[in-house]
């Protein structure tokens, strides 16, 4: 059968790159923003689960990943259709800034009602975290907010038919969960490995269509989000305090000894 | 009407309450009268220690449904909340969706993650290093109620000035309202996996962490010796997991455990950007590399420039000498 898949993915700034808050929000510029690594898996998974259909049926079907976040976020989408996303929805809106766990959720949920009002949507992915906010919790309160099934931190997802099954190793077990679909599945960076996008799929992302909707498309209260809808306030952001210079050993036999000497020195032992 | 109780929920009251939970009663003690929730009966143990941390009012969660299923364990610590001020948890994977999920229902806002928890002006105010540990950021929950997580090693766990006698009760959620509370969601197995070196603590709560990576080329011989001499946990990354020199489990980074130790020392291991995110937060880290130029030294408090294999085993000889 064909099968309509939301994958939601997040803009992020580079992890490599010198991370920083100003007026406490994350900086997401465009030059060292990109794709949360994360949400690459959930996006080669979808165009697995289109590549193990049949002919018509994959031509009926559909990856839409949606992104909320500032404008900058498009690039996030555009690496997406890379990765073989079909149609991308950006949601942004000034209201938006300063949006916690809750609000977030919120509207990403009141997006993919939006896509499954032109026809059903089969399933939603995610990935297992952001590299920025690192909750690990949108998907679960996505979930919630769809009253959809939730199963989270897949490393290994099978759809049969209507049924989703998953296994997944959290701390310390290994569980396998099954749930009828439409369901919420995050899955983690185990599942699949990405594939380097061909060089047809980079050219055809540049000038693919990018759908923008604000929150009043998605009949969303502006007080239900952003700083205004927020259920946490920052108090402060500041770079960690300057670490003490290293103290630096270069072993000529005794490196083990100093090593020691440190950590009773420290109060360590 | 302000809300004055503070709610723990506890992970594991089969035996002894181990550190992390009686952390998290030390936390709570400084927010309000302290009330302890578990999915299981509490030992004769775990009661004692609770008496001993002043917790007077013990709650069991009696459920006829999956209490391993988030939705069913969010349903049944519902009603536990209802007068609470804060609840606090561990910072368990499964904690953080049950916690995410117990937001929605309440309205309540939500703090993954927090290093250090403590009052501000009236409302609860969470504290963590985030971006790998080069930014602090402190944050209050400003709805009535405050959901947290909070990570390992944030206190010295405390007893309270005197002891009281816990009384328990039990709360129950039926098997229709578990049913509805799962969503559709069926837990088909779940295998616990064996803990291997038991004698060793848990990595994501141990307060002392020895991590080996590549440059061990597979021989962790001298990663145990220095963690057996510092009564440490083993960790790893993610390409001695890869190469199957060492348990998924010890994997350590942004998508493996991340862990808070007092003292962090990585043996052979470079330090990428995703292996810091998991360990960078640590409060003492040192590093033993035979490389002079290698990223982790940049985040070092102590550095052997050296060969593993000889440093560490002198480095846990020269502790034990120091212990007989
Ligand atoms: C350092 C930091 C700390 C924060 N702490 C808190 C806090 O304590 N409490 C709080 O309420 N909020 C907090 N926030 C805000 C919160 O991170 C944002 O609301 C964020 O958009 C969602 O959380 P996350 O980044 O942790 O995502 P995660 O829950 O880690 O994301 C998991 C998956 O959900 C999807 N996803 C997440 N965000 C989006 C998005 N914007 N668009 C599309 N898909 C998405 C992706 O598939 C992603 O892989 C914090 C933010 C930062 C940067
Ligand atoms: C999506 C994704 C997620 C990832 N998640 C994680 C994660 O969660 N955790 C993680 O750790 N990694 C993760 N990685 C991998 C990460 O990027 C690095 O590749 C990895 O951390 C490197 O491991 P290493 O330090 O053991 O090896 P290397 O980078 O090869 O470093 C080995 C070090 O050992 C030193 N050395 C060699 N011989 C000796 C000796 N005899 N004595 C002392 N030192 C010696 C070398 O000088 C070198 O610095 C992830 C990668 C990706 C793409």
């Amino acid at each position: 059968m064909a099968r309509r898949i939301v994958v939601v993915v997040k803009h992020v700034p580079n992890i490599h790159s010198a991370r920083a808050f100003a007026d406490g929000r994350t900086v997401r510029g465009a030059e060292d923003g990109s794709l949360n690594e994360l949400d690459e898996h959930p996006v080669e998974e979808a165009v697995r689960i289109l590549e193990g259909l049949d002919e018509p049926e994959r031509a009926a079907s559909e990856i839409v990943v949606v992104t909320v976040g500032p404008a900058e976020a498009v690039d996030a989408l555009r690496r997406a259709f890379q990765l073989g996303a079909t149609t991308a929805v950006h949601v942004g809106d000034d209201a938006l800034a300063g949006s916690d766990y809750a609000g977030t959720a919120r509207v990403l949920a009141a997006a993919v009602r939006k896509v499954a009002a032109d026809g059903p949507v089969d399933l939603v992915l995610a990935g297992m975290a952001a590299l920025d906010g690192l909750g690990s919790v949108v998907p679960a309160l996505l979930a919630a907010e769809l009253g959809m099934p939730q199963l989270t931190n897949a490393g290994k997802l099978e759809l049969d038919g209507a049924t989703a099954r998953v296994e997944r190793v959290v701390d310390g077990a290994t569980e396998v969960l099954e749930a009828p679909l439409p369901a919420v599945v995050s899955v983690n960076d185990h599942i699949n490995r990405p594939r380097f996008p061909n060089f047809k799929l980079i050219m055809a992302a540049r000038t693919k269509p990018v759908t923008t909707w604000t929150l009043a498309d998605l009949g969303v209260d502006a007080t239900e989000v952003g700083e205004a809808g927020a259920r946490t306030r920052v108090l402060s952001a500041e770079p960690r305090p300057e670490r003490a210079p290293v103290e630096l050993h270069v072993d000529a036999g005794s490196g083990g000894e100093a090593l020691a000497e440190f950590l009773v020195r420290r109060g360590l032992v | 009407m302000t809300r004055t109780i503070s709610v723990v929920l506890l992970d594991d009251v089969s035996g002894a309450l181990r550190g992390p939970d009686l952390e998290l009663l030390t936390v709570a003690r400084t927010l309000g009268t302290v009330r302890a929730v578990a999915f299981d009966a509490p030992s004769d143990a775990a009661l004692e220690a609770l008496g001993a941390y002043g917790v007077a009012d013990v709650v069991r969660l009696d459920v006829d449904g999956e209490p391993h299923l988030t939705g069913v364990a969010a349903a049944a610590l519902e009603p536990v909340v209802d007068d609470a001020r804060v609840l606090l948890a561990r910072a368990t994977f499964a904690n953080k969706e049950v916690l995410a999920r117990l937001a929605h229902l309440t309205g309540a806002g939500l703090v993954i993650d927090a290093a250090r928890v403590r009052e501000h002006e009236g409302l609860v105010a969470g504290w963590k290093r985030v971006f790998a540990g080069s930014w602090d950021v402190d944050s209050v929950v400003t709805t009535d109620l405050a959901l947290l997580t909070v990570r390992p090693n944030a206190v010295r766990p405390e007893p309270a000035a005197t002891a009281v006698s816990p009384v328990v009760r039990v709360v129950a959620l039926d098997a229709a309202a578990a049913e509805a509370a799962a969503g559709g969601v069926r837990l088909v197995s779940r295998t616990l996996h064996e803990v291997s070196g038991s004698a060793r603590p848990p990595l994501a709560e141990a307060s002392v962490v020895v991590a080996g990576g590549r440059g061990t080329f597979g021989d962790f011989g001298p990663v145990e010796e220095l963690a057996d001499a510092l009564g440490a946990a083993i960790g790893a990354t993610r390409d001695a997991v890869d190469e199957g020199w060492i348990e998924h489990d010890a994997q350590v980074g942004q998508t493996g455990v991340t862990i808070t130790p007092h003292l962090y020392i990585g043996a052979g291991i470079s330090g990428a950007p995703h292996h810091r995110g998991g360990m960078q937060a640590s409060e003492v880290i040192v590093a033993v590399n035979s490389d002079p130029e290698c990223p982790i030294f940049e985040i070092c408090d102590f550095a052997v420039v050296g060969d593993l294999a000889t440093v560490l085993p002198q480095a846990a000889a020269a502790l034990r000498a120091r212990q007989a």
